[in-house]
């Protein structure tokens, strides 16, 4: 333990962190800003992050006339002592010694230890202390920079909040996500449904060089299906999927098209005629009206009678024209995929939905606007149902969707299914993990009601801004995320773990890999179990 | 118990004169040694060694033109061990009541005739546990060249530790904060005992 001690508190406060003289044996060059240390007080310790490093000299005289530290003699006489290394400590957690707090676990900092104070670098047990060792419900997802160290998320936390995955492009989200996912639906956490729009989650993705790294369902088998929409592309991927997509027009609502506005070109006129429609032609049935309509005489009447202007018309019109023509759109679906899909994620097997060609953004707003829409409502109602009775609660359900700001940009925040799955935080069981490289897109409310955030780089001021949306520290963090490195190191903060870090996520694509994630091969699954009973005896 | 080398012949609180029971018998500048006012055990160090004439009014005079080396001069006049004593001065560095050691002054001074040792490597490691002493050391109003003492002392200190240039390097960062206004004067003494 004494190797690992740094100095003592010579000053300090709370707002503005503590002070700490190096000893003589600490050497400045040693330090980092953002290494962990902890400081012991008498009655608690503290945890605390290395934000600042500064030379002292105990008199001015000695940085006047130097002594002449070629001499190493008198080099280590005067270093700690004459002159010395000073650092500044921001404390994060209190811990306290006795039995109590070791069950509670570490807390906020609410005072600073009191003088001299030793302070020593943390070390493995600390950290493990702090970030928990796996078990059912912590999850490894990195190391902290230059330590062999598990960071460990809750993922009960997790999922009880929604969660966001950042950064820009080619820095690693989709990578963390799958992680994520992994553990969720390994440790039986939670239940997930994955909107997949460049079919990277199911069965295999890709790496760098076009490298293939192993999809969800290889890891994860029976407890996760494949839906796709394209049945085609999954074939000639040879992708054997669980489940053909195919969406009726009846279950086009008219808030679906209302929501594809942008994308669609529609005007304003043209969202309302929508609802004019469907009025006229009843909810399940007002698309394949609207598509029929010829456009003779008749067609003049019904748009006088409804007053719907001519041109909203062909505007409506061009944009569901455009709709009708994904495949997986059909006017009488073979079955009933919502429900299908519910069957699933009520059975505990999570979906991922793969999109294959189609990545039109049009076909990715619209299914997983109307899916989720349908799926909240069902549990949405189970919840409520449950909490009059004794029926359980649904699993948890984790919507993850990439492309984020899509849905939950400041215009369509409020109107979205998912701008309302945000807000509401845990209340029905249905929690959102969104991916997104722009981060400044996602409406600013919806943000900060993210629990936890993984952050890449950066490297767009709004981006950060948004993204450390009313985070302590926020200043800190913002240096921290500029010096990420392009892949893999992600600063990672809120309810699931209990201090910011920055984490090299953990290796995803080897075979050493899958097997750390647990996921053995049932040979080496029961040479296991031999080993276990040997050892037994 | 060592042999005494000689008894106080002045005494003060934070210092006392000896005389050597052996003509040029004085210890080492810097030795460690003790001395007692009969309850109290007291640590001096040693410095200012003199030897001169019994009889202030008689001057030596040169002897040795017809011998061979300077030994033949004390054998061919027997009488000069006796005319001529070896005196020191020693700094109080620290005392011991019962069993407790103290590196500060004593309560009273040390007895005329007390006796006087020098401390052997266990005692001198036992009390050089704390430094506290450089305090006294550094700050002594005695005359003459008192950063010399100080790093004499811990030269003659350092041999009686296991492990020396630790020891050194404790002293040396004992000095560095009681010197920290005055460079200079550490930077000499760490030139002295430096290994
Ligand atoms: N945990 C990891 N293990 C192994 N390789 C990783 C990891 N994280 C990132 N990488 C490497 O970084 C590359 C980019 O990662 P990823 O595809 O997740 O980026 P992304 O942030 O989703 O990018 P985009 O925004 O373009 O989708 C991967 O192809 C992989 O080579
Ligand atoms: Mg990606």
């Amino acid at each position: 333990m004494s190797d690992n001690r740094l100095g003592i508190v010579v000053a300090g406060s709370l707002s503005a962190g503590l002070d700490i003289k190096l000893d003589g044996s600490a050497s400045v060059e040693d330090m980092a800003v953002g290494t962990y240390v902890v400081v012991e007080g008498v009655k608690s310790s503290l945890f605390g992050m290395i934000t600042d490093i500064s030379l002292e000299a105990a008199n001015q005289q000695m940085a006047i006339t130097p002594p002449n530290v070629s001499d190493p003699f008198i080099a280590e006489v005067v270093s700690g002592t004459a002159v010395f290394g000073k650092i500044k400590v921001r404390p994060q957690l209190f811990m306290g010694s006795d039995a109590r707090s070791l069950l509670d676990g570490p807390r906020p900092v609410k005072t600073v230890p009191s003088h001299y104070s030793k302070v020593r670098l943390a070390t493995e047990a600390d950290m493990e202390r702090i970030f928990g060792a796996e078990d059912a419900k912590h999850f490894h997802v990195g190391n902290p920079l230059d330590m062999e160290i598990k960071v460990c998320l809750n993922l009960e936390e997790f999922v009880k909040r929604s969660n966001g995955v950042f950064g820009k492009s080619g820095t690693g989200k989709t990578f963390l996500t799958r992680i994520l996912l992994s553990g969720i639906i390994q440790k039986d956490i939670a239940t997930s449904l994955i909107f997949d729009m460049h079919s990277e989650y199911g069965w295999e993705g890709t790496s760098e060089h076009s490298k293939k790294v192993k999809g969800l369902k290889q890891l994860l088998g029976s407890k996760l299906a494949v839906f796709t929409l394209d049945e085609q592309n999954a074939r000639r991927r040879k992708v054997s999927a669980d489940y053909i997509v195919e969406i009726g027009y009846d279950e086009i609502e008219p808030q679906d098209v209302e929501m594809l506005s942008q994308t669609l070109n529609l005007t304003q006129n043209a969202c309302e005629a929508v609802y004019s429609f469907a009025r006229e032609f009843g909810y399940g049935k007002w698309l394949s009206g609207v598509l029929a309509l010829e456009g003779g005489e008749e067609t003049r009447i019904l748009l006088d009678r409804l007053n719907v202007h001519e041109s909203s018309f062909r505007n409506l019109r061009r944009g569901l024209d455009k709709l009708s023509r994904l495949p997986f759109l059909v006017a009488h679906a073979r079955d009933n995929s919502v429900k299908r899909i519910l069957e699933y994620l009520e059975r505990g097997v999570s979906v991922v939905l793969e999109f294959g060609r189609y990545t039109d953004i049009a076909a990715y707003i619209l299914v997983a606007n109307l899916l989720t829409r349908r799926i909240y409502d069902r549990y949405r109602e189970r919840t409520e149902r449950a909490m009059g009775s004794d029926e359980t609660s649904p699993q948890p359900l984790v919507i993850t969707i990439e492309e984020a700001h899509k849905f939950l940009n400041p215009q369509l925040a409020n109107q979205t299914i998912f701008g309302t799955i945000a807000r509401e935080m845990r209340k029905y069981n249905v929690t959102l993990l969104v991916v997104d490289q722009r981060p400044s897109g996602i409406d600013e409310e919806v943000m900060s009601q993210f629990g936890t955030k993984a952050t890449y780089l950066l490297d767009n001021e709004r981006d950060v801004d948004n993204v450390l949306m009313g985070v302590a520290g926020k200043n800190e963090l913002r240096t921290v995320i500029s010096k990420l490195e392009n892949k893999q190191q992600t600063l990672i903060f809120g309810h699931a773990l209990p201090l910011p870090v920055v984490i090299k996520t953990r290796e995803y694509g080897s075979a050493e890999s899958y097997q750390d994630f647990g996921f053995k091969d049932a040979a080496v699954l029961k040479k296991k179990a031999e080993q276990d009973k040997d050892e037994l005896w | 118990m060592p042999d005494k080398i000689g008894e106080v012949i002045e005494a003060s609180t934070a210092e006392f004169a000896v005389e050597c029971y052996e003509l040029y018998g004085t210890p080492a500048l810097g030795s460690l040694i003790k001395t007692s006012d009969g309850d109290v055990q007291i640590y001096g160090v040693v410095y200012n060694a003199t030897t001169e004439s019994m009889d202030p009014g008689r001057r030596p005079i040169a002897r040795g033109k017809h011998e061979k080396n300077e030994a033949d001069i004390y054998s061919s006049s027997p009488q000069l061990a006796v005319l001529f004593r070896t005196n020191f001065q020693a700094l109080v560095i620290g005392h011991k009541i019962d069993s407790d050691v103290n590196r500060y002054l004593p309560p009273r001074p040390a007895r005329i005739h007390s006796f006087v040792y020098v401390l052997d490597d266990r005692e001198v490691k036992d009390f050089t546990t704390s430094l506290d002493f450089l305090y006294l050391l550094a700050n002594a109003p005695f005359a003459g060249p008192n950063d010399e003492i100080i790093a004499a002392c811990l030269r003659t200190a350092a041999i009686a530790q296991d492990d020396a240039r630790s020891f050194l390097i404790r002293a040396g960062k004992e000095l560095a904060v009681l010197l920290g206004a005055e460079p200079q004067r550490l930077e000499a003494i760490l030139r002295r005992i430096r290994l």
